[in-house]
């Protein structure tokens, strides 16, 4: 069993800064970290693994320095991490990201066949949720989005049983082996690292490929050349004027609003029991 | 690519069991809106099986035709058939935008299909606009963590293509007398080809409508202070029978799980009174939440953004104002002697 897990670099968007002077972001005021769902997917391969045997690797794009996402995903328990960083990348939007991807897995899948892919159900910098599916359609293989548990993974029928999660509960679904799925937080939890893992993360140098090291590349499909998207403006949405303030002391303002409350009579009605 | 072979506006009507999902009706008032503007016909497209009788509904909420595919292998969503499907009519029709409801099999669907029709998608998108002179589909969404808006634009490849959040488009008032025109396409699909089988659709409603069709709400963010302070939500609801919902920062912390998380990657609601309290307002929360009817914030910070959608606001600090509404509530329940509902 060969199962790759596709991670990304994000800036923590809890501590995010915007300039406001050009509206953008201010990476340098947010740490970077392994994106918090692609912790999850790290952590259901190793509990695959488990009971399949077999390697997980995981890959990643961005800038060199993206390399600490591979050590952190080998602290949870990944085999080997390949890293593709080129200008060329740059400026990527999610089609051209599943591009890049794409060919890297069709790269790794040379050396060892690769029968699983999990992403993570979207980074928390872009919140699209769209490279999962890409990269499934560019390898032509099944993708199932928002997984929430893998039920049983089949080797000898080469398939695999899953619950997806969907607006109202969720699906019990089954697929073939290869296949993509995408996962929630709420598939696992994380795990802590065990010692080994941890020295293993700290000595391990990931593999690191450009655009030259891959093949039948279309480099027009790659970085901002690729991207059919692009940012036309930001702006911060106009304020609305906003409503009553209720002033006073807190004992004058909870009666004010007690107020308000009972006479609005379409909202709330308060019903005796008896 | 020549961009002026594609007209027309169309929306991915969404169906589970024969019954059309809230959002695409949204999205055929957002999209009437947009077609106005662009001159060009709405259409609506529905894939599944025994799916005929929901094309007048899609008329009557203001499409001008509807496409569709009705084939026994469609019963179930499934990216596989579903996209190609849409394949077939987007490349025979080509339309020039096309809108998903952002569900778990619309964001799905318009992942896979952007992918092989090599166009752009914009996700999760909050405002929905389009130019006439350029044509362009103008689909605008929190980015960075929410603090701010970016405009999506998709200038060389067709059809422009977005995903928008449920519960953020006003659907149009039904008219039956509207007429339409209904266009049907075979597929050949073999359900021997699919790799893909649903063995069992499991309604698990206890979590969710929770909160979607929460008549009140209660909502906490990370101004409580911490996991003790926090309480004062959970105990404030239960004294009202409302319904706990948390911000992102607050799931994050693991205050709150997932399921109650109210913003852009969380529930959207609109309840009739929301209560917003220890919530700075962040663009990513509001977009979650603006459309609830009566908005009531609490928060000290007598500056924060949460101040300008809300309906009534009170500076002050929560941890003092809370305890002193439940108190209020608690002796009116005790006076009338009764339980607390809703009309």
């Amino acid at each position: 069993m060969h199962i790759v897990v596709c991670v990304k670099q994000v800036p923590d968007t809890k501590i995010i800064k915007i300039n406001p002077k050009t509206n953008t972001l201010d990476r340098r005021s947010a740490p970077a970290i392994l994106n918090p769902y692609d912790a999850h997917a790290v952590q259901e391969a190793v509990k695959i693994r488990k009971k399949t045997g077999g390697t997980i690797s995981v890959l990643s794009m961005g800038p060199p320095q993206a390399t600490a996402v591979i050590k952190k995903s080998i602290e949870i328990g990944a085999d080997r991490g390949y890293l593709i960083t080129d200008r060329a990348f740059a400026g990527a939007d999610t089609l051209a990201t599943s591009y890049a991807l794409s060919k890297a897995l069709e790269r790794i899948g040379k050396e060892i066949p690769v029968d699983m892919v999990i992403c993570g159900k979207h980074a928390i910098d872009g919140d699209t949720g769209q490279v999962g599916p890409g990269i499934a359609r560019r390898l032509d293989i099944p993708p199932i989005t928002n997984v929430i548990e893998v039920t049983e993974v089949n080797q000898q029928e080469n398939t695999v049983l899953m619950k997806r999660k969907l607006s109202n509960g969720y699906e019990l679904i089954q697929t073939e082996l290869p296949c993509l799925m995408t996962v929630e937080k709420e598939i696992n939890n994380i795990e802590y690292s065990p010692l080994p893992n941890m020295i293993k993360a700290a000595r391990y140098e990931p593999i690191i490929w450009a655009v030259s090291d891959l093949e039948n590349v279309d480099r027009t499909q790659l970085g901002l050349k690729g991207s059919p998207t692009i940012v036309g403006k930001m702006f911060t949405p106009p304020r609305p004027e906003g409503g009553k303030r209720i002033e006073g002391t807190a004992d004058e303002q909870v009666k004010q609003l007690m107020d308000i409350l009972l006479e609005s009579k379409d909202l709330f009605t308060l019903q005796a029991s008896n | 690519m020549n961009l002026d072979d594609y007209r027309g506006v169309w929306v991915f009507i969404e169906q589970n069991n024969q019954k059309i999902e809230g959002v695409s009706l949204e999205l055929l008032g957002a999209g009437r809106r947009l077609a106005d503007k662009l001159m060009v016909p709405l259409a609506g497209f529905l894939l599944g099986s025994g799916v005929k009788p929901l094309a007048s509904q899609v008329i009557a909420y203001g499409a001008d035709e509807v496409y569709m595919i009705d084939h026994p292998v469609l019963k179930q969503y499934r990216t596989e058939s579903y996209m190609k499907g849409v394949m077939l009519l987007a490349q025979k029709y080509m339309p020039e935008i096309i809108l998903y409801g952002a569900t778990p099999n619309g964001k799905d669907l318009a992942s896979a299909v952007a992918t092989d029709l090599v166009t752009g998608l914009t996700a999760d998108t909050t405002m929905l606009d389009a130019d006439l002179d350029s044509r362009l589909l103008e689909a605008s969404r929190p980015a960075f963590g929410g603090n701010i808006m970016a405009t999506i634009l998709c200038k060389k490849h067709r059809p422009q293509m977005a995903t928008v959040r449920p519960k953020v488009m006003k659907a149009l008032e039904p008219d039956s007398s509207r007429l339409g025109k209904i266009i049907e396409e075979n597929i050949t699909l073999q359900e021997e080809d699919m790799r893909t089988k649903v063995l069992q659709i499991v309604n698990d409603v206890t979590k969710k409508t929770n909160l979607a069709d929460a008549h009140v709400i209660v909502c906490g963010g990370k101004g409580m202070g911490d996991i003790q302070n926090f309480q004062l939500i959970h105990e404030f609801a239960e004294t009202i029978g409302a319904s706990v919902g948390g911000t992102r920062d607050v799931v994050e912390a693991g205050w709150l799980p997932h399921e109650q998380q109210i913003g852009q990657t969380g529930e959207t609601v609109t309840p009739k009174i929301y209560f917003a309290i220890g919530i700075s307002g962040a663009i990513q929360h509001v977009v979650g939440m603006k459309n609830s009817e009566l908005i009531i914030a609490i928060n000290k910070d007598p500056n924060a953004p949460i101040f300008d959608v809300a309906t009534y606001g009170i500076v002050g600090d929560a941890l003092e104002i809370v305890p002193k509404l439940i108190e209020q509530f608690e002796r009116l329940k005790n006076e009338k002697g009764g339980e607390i509902s809703y009309a």
